[in-house]
């Protein structure tokens, strides 16, 4: 009983902590819904059309984004990777200018198919940069990851000015959620799918973590254990940038704060990482609107502030021991 | 039984082993000892099947050990290298625990738990279990790493230089534990070692590489004469009596 309140209470805490900030995502807004109104047709409308959405889209975006930035972190055995200090964002947002020039009329579902491949495309040029690379400190890796991230956003920002297609690009890649309505978020559920089967091969993901030859005698497959993981990674980045834009940072400093409390095993981490990703982001999105009410700033300079902080603050406290 | 033949291996043109013809039978520690750079790390390594050979097999009971699925080879045969240099924050009973991965996939059983708690005993860390790896000493996280491969369970045990980073006392300590893994659990143990003197203390054969060739495979008596240590290590060693053992002594 005692070992089931102190393994389990901290997690059913933050459970209504993510709760609460739920319900004051679908609270805030420049309408004010409250329990007395939602049953009126319009406030059940706006409720339906707007808040919903975009609270599902906040939680599914943070949770996918957190845990992708772990599953970098296993494969490139390296804790300061995430999405878009390997590339895939980058990837992701010239796969999205790609189709938009190329079949602008293409089935949503063929769109992110196309978006997410171009993602893979990217990640997997990494990885080989990497592979070839014979000195891989934790900081070099990352440093190439940013340069190569930064060399297909160059080569995207050219082919937008060529289209003139600039303003389109920056309003895509903003990481902006207050275009998230009915009928344009759905697609986010396939990244909640992909965060599910995370949850079953985790342990491989630690395993290929600890090394190759590590996970190879345990029986793992090293190289398919790779391809999946990238695969994972390259899905959510091309449905999350397709859906509401590039938003840095956040599958590092989340996977970052929970490694220095709890450790380096994948699946007991899982649920924390996804439940802080999503919280982060619940929070921040919250306060982006609170802030200049009944204006709005962007989630990414928010994330960007509180991330920073909070991630500095761990740093420097260094690892907990946990006996 | 695993049985090497004709095994060759080269890096850029430097042959790093070379013609390779020798059998492991079952039981026992059988200690690889030479040089640096004698190829002893790649014959484990392609033993194990975590690096390919040019050309040559390996046979693991008769069987060409390549058509050996890597997940039913991971319940025959273990391997522990020496390049761990990322040592992830896992706790020494999570890592011991993986040692199970083979048989259960990460789900472990009653039975799973049983081995995991039967080679914390064997390798004393019970009371270290709940402590995370990069908080350990050299030593401590060493037998962390061994508990992990005896906890899964297999016939052959493959060690690369378990003694590294490893004081006396833990060095000695290391030795007994590796004979009572032969000697109690019946596994066969081939681990690759750079101190002749623990080789020949503990080992029940000595096979010693020379610029990738095969130079002896024998019982610790025969091979501990100055003249075949010399050959062996290109360096005067005299070899003494203490206590009715050989001993080497190369130091000055």
């Amino acid at each position: 009983m005692q070992y089931l309140i102190r393994e389990k209470m901290p997690f059913l805490l933050s459970c209504i902590a993510l709760l609460l900030l739920a319900c004051g995502s679908l609270a805030v807004g420049s309408y004010s819904i409250g329990f007395d109104n939602l049953t009126t047709s319009k406030g059940l409308d706006l409720f339906e059309v707007s808040r919903l959405p975009r609270t599902l889209a906040l939680i599914l975006c943070g949770a996918s984004l957190s845990v992708s930035g772990l599953i970098m972190q296993m494969l490139t055995q390296n804790h300061f990777v995430e999405p878009s200090t390997a590339g895939s964002m980058q990837s992701a947002a010239l796969g999205m200018l790609g189709i938009t020039l190329l079949w602008p009329e293409a089935p949503i579902l063929f769109k992110m198919g196309f978006i997410s491949l171009a993602s893979l495309a990217g990640t997997l040029v990494f990885l080989s940069i990497l592979s070839r690379l014979s000195l891989k400190t934790a900081l070099i890796v990352p440093l190439i990851g940013i340069m190569f991230g930064a060399v297909i956003s160059a080569l995207t920002t050219f082919i937008a000015i060529h289209f003139d297609l600039l303003q389109s690009l920056s309003a895509w890649t903003s990481g902006d959620f207050s275009g998230v309505l009915k009928g344009r978020y759905e697609t986010l559920w396939i990244v909640a799918v992909v965060t599910v089967f995370a949850f079953i091969v985790a342990d491989r993901f630690t395993l290929v973590g600890m090394g190759k030859s590590f996970a190879t005698n345990l029986g793992v497959n090293y190289k398919r254990t790779m391809f999946i993981g990238v695969l994972m990674v390259a899905i959510v980045s091309g449905i999350v940038v397709a859906t509401v834009g590039i938003l840095p940072f956040l599958g590092l400093i989340v996977p970052n704060i929970i490694r220095r409390l709890r450790g380096d095993n994948v699946r007991h981490n899982l649920p924390w990482i996804a439940l802080l990703g999503a919280g982060l982001v619940l929070l921040c999105d919250l306060i982006g609107r609170l802030i200049l009410y009944p204006f709005e700033l962007p989630l990414g300079t928010i994330l960007g502030v509180i991330g920073a902080a909070i991630f500095l603050y761990v740093l420097i406290r260094g690892p907990s021991e946990v006996i | 039984m695993i049985e090497v033949q004709n095994l060759s291996k080269s890096y850029q043109g430097n042959n790093v082993l070379e013609n390779i013809n020798v059998k492991f039978e079952r039981g026992g520690i059988t200690a690889i000892v030479g040089g640096n750079g004698a190829g002893k790390s790649t014959l484990l390594s392609i033993i194990s099947q975590l690096e390919e050979a040019d050309t040559g097999h390996v046979l693991f009971d008769g069987q060409n050990i390549g058509s050996i699925s890597r997940e039913l080879l991971a319940k025959h045969l273990s391997i522990l290298r020496q390049d761990n240099h990322l040592v992830g924050r896992l706790t020494v009973r999570d890592l011991v625990s993986f040692g199970r991965y083979p048989y259960s996939k990460g789900r472990l059983t009653q039975e799973d738990q049983n081995h995991v708690d039967t080679a914390l005993r064997f390798l004393d860390l019970e009371s270290l279990q709940h402590r995370y790896l990069d908080a350990l000493s050299g030593g401590q996280r060493q037998r962390a790493f061994v508990a992990m491969v005896m906890c899964q369970d297999t016939d052959y045990v493959l060690l690369d230089e378990p003694l590294n980073n490893l004081d006396m006392k833990h060095s000695v300590a290391m030795m007994k534990m590796i004979r009572r893994l032969a000697d109690e659990q019946n596994r066969t143990v081939l681990i690759v070692i750079h101190d002749i003197n623990f080789a020949a203390a503990y080992a029940d054969r000595i096979l010693a590489l020379k610029q990738g060739k095969l130079i002896c495979h024998d019982c610790p008596k025969t091979i501990m004469n100055s003249e075949t240590l010399e050959l062996i290590f290109d360096t005067p060693v005299k070899v003494e009596e203490h206590d009715g053992r050989p001993l080497a002594v190369y130091y000055r």
